[in-house]
């Protein structure tokens, strides 16, 4: 069981801010994320692209805007469980929450802070009528574990940056490598499109393009996939798994089911006081939230999650007393040992 | 004043047509006139925020009216989306601007 005084879900911008707003008041915080890093949409969606609006930075690129978060919180230690979706809570007697992720790993609380963006990003799934009839025997949406397709004959579907790199790195693995998209065009790095132009001309990639698949075959498992080039009769292809890499989209996914109150596919929050939802204990802050006058900006997730957790000092040190202090004032302390300070004026005498 | 709007007509994902007007004059895109209806939930359009990078406002064009050419961000979007079809097209990277007026689109459903 991992323990912590504020258990944050979602690791985005957001999610991020919320550790080091928390330890400013001695406040520890774990992250759970349904992605394998941290960053959020910031870093799945779009790394590379500009923000303009992030107050003191004219341009900052998202992927550097998650470095400089992670940075500014790294001496608050944060905890994370990444690559795990956040399913049920439960509330204790004792007034904490206990969460628990797809894959069982369980955390406890006295205060939570869905700081969840648009949801946790799921893959998208083809229209294939039967695919979910051999989700995991044969069809993966993700590749996790490599070395189970050493041997073995693969089909990937997809033109962008993921379908190119698994199929280079699987070429090497499986025993046979067959990329299948709708075009003949690639979206993905400039390197990653000539390697792969490489290895079909050296045969270590089948490259069927512009087609589509059009059917899964199989008694208990993948066998064969039905493709299809347009204007052409289907052919069939011969494999043991089939891989569709679409990429993500972003579900509200199990915490639609918390009790929380929803509207918008957002969940409703208190934004007078201290973005708390209908259940005490649990707050929403970030793009995840609804209210009044919500603006899905980042630099007003880093507003709500700094309210956010003065209300949840509260809540983990009732009656106890608190002043805002200044950081410059009273520097940083991390919980690493490290500490943060402004230099002292110098007083010296002019002769 | 003239009035800076187009009219448009927008078919939702349950088939109701929506007649309304479009301004020309905020930058606006056909992602965004159907958020700032209300035509489709929200979280359920414009997820990426307008970078041609979910598809989720994917709608088909049912007018003839001539529209701004496919980049090749929304051509390679669309050719790893769902359900499209020759007319399909990105709402948000089509700018509302007055040549547009009759405009009919019917938003792409939701995947």
């Amino acid at each position: 069981m991992i323990t912590t005084d504020i258990l944050i879900i979602g690791a985005g911008p957001t999610g991020l801010f919320t550790v080091f707003e928390a330890g400013l008041l001695k406040l520890n915080c774990h992250l759970i994320d349904a992605l394998p890093q941290p960053g959020g949409q910031c870093s799945e969606l779009y790394p590379k692209k500009p923000i303009y609006d992030i107050p003191a930075y004219p341009e900052i690129l998202a992927g550097d805007l998650t470095e400089k978060l992670l940075e500014q919180c790294k001496q608050f230690e944060p905890g994370f469980t990444l690559g795990e979706r956040a399913e049920t809570i439960e509330k204790q007697e004792d007034g904490s929450f206990i969460v628990t992720t797809n894959k069982g790993t369980k955390h406890k609380a006295p205060v939570i802070a869905i700081a969840g963006g648009l949801g946790s990003f799921e893959p998208r799934k083809p229209l294939l009528d039967n695919i979910t009839d051999y989700e995991d025997c044969g069809v993966e949406y993700m590749i996790k574990e490599p070395e189970l397709y050493r041997d073995k004959k693969v089909v990937i579907a997809g033109g962008g940056d993921s379908a190119l790199d698994w199929s280079i790195f699987l070429s090497d693995i499986a025993s046979s490598v067959t990329l299948i998209h709708r075009r003949n065009e690639f979206r993905g790095h400039l390197d990653s499109v000539e390697k792969v132009q490489e290895l079909k001309n050296s045969g270590k990639i089948n490259l069927i393009t512009p087609a589509e698949i059009t059917a899964i075959n199989g008694n208990g498992k993948v066998e064969s996939v039905e493709v299809t080039k347009k204007g052409e009769a289907p052919i069939l292809v011969d494999t043991d798994h089939f891989i569709p890499l679409f990429g993500l989209s972003p579900k509200l996914g199990p915490i639609a089911n918390w009790g929380l109150e929803i509207e918008k596919n957002a969940i409703k929050v208190n934004n007078a006081l201290d973005y708390q939802t209908n259940i005490p204990g649990i707050y929403a802050i970030g793009d995840v939230n609804t209210y009044p006058g919500k603006l899905k900006l980042i630099l007003c997730g880093f507003h709500e999650a700094t309210l956010m957790c003065q209300s949840a000092y509260q809540i983990i040190n009732p009656g106890k007393r608190y002043v805002l202090k200044y950081t410059t004032v009273a520097g940083v302390d991390g919980f690493d040992g490290t500490r943060k300070e402004a230099p002292k004026a110098v007083v010296k005498a002019i002769q | 004043m003239d009035s800076l709007d187009i009219n448009i007509t927008i078919i939702d994902r349950d088939g109701v047509k929506h007649q309304i007007e479009a301004p020309t004059d905020m930058a606006m895109n056909l992602m965004e006139v159907v958020r700032s209806y209300e035509l489709a939930p929200e979280g359920t359009i414009g997820i990426c925020g307008g970078m041609a990078m979910c598809a989720s406002c994917q709608c088909y064009v049912l007018s003839d009216t001539e529209l701004p050419e496919m980049q090749d961000d929304e051509e390679a979007m669309l050719s790893e989306a769902f359900y499209v079809k020759d007319n399909s097209r990105l709402g948000c990277q089509i700018q509302i601007t007055p040549e547009m007026e009759g405009l009919e689109v019917e938003l792409a459903p939701e995947s």
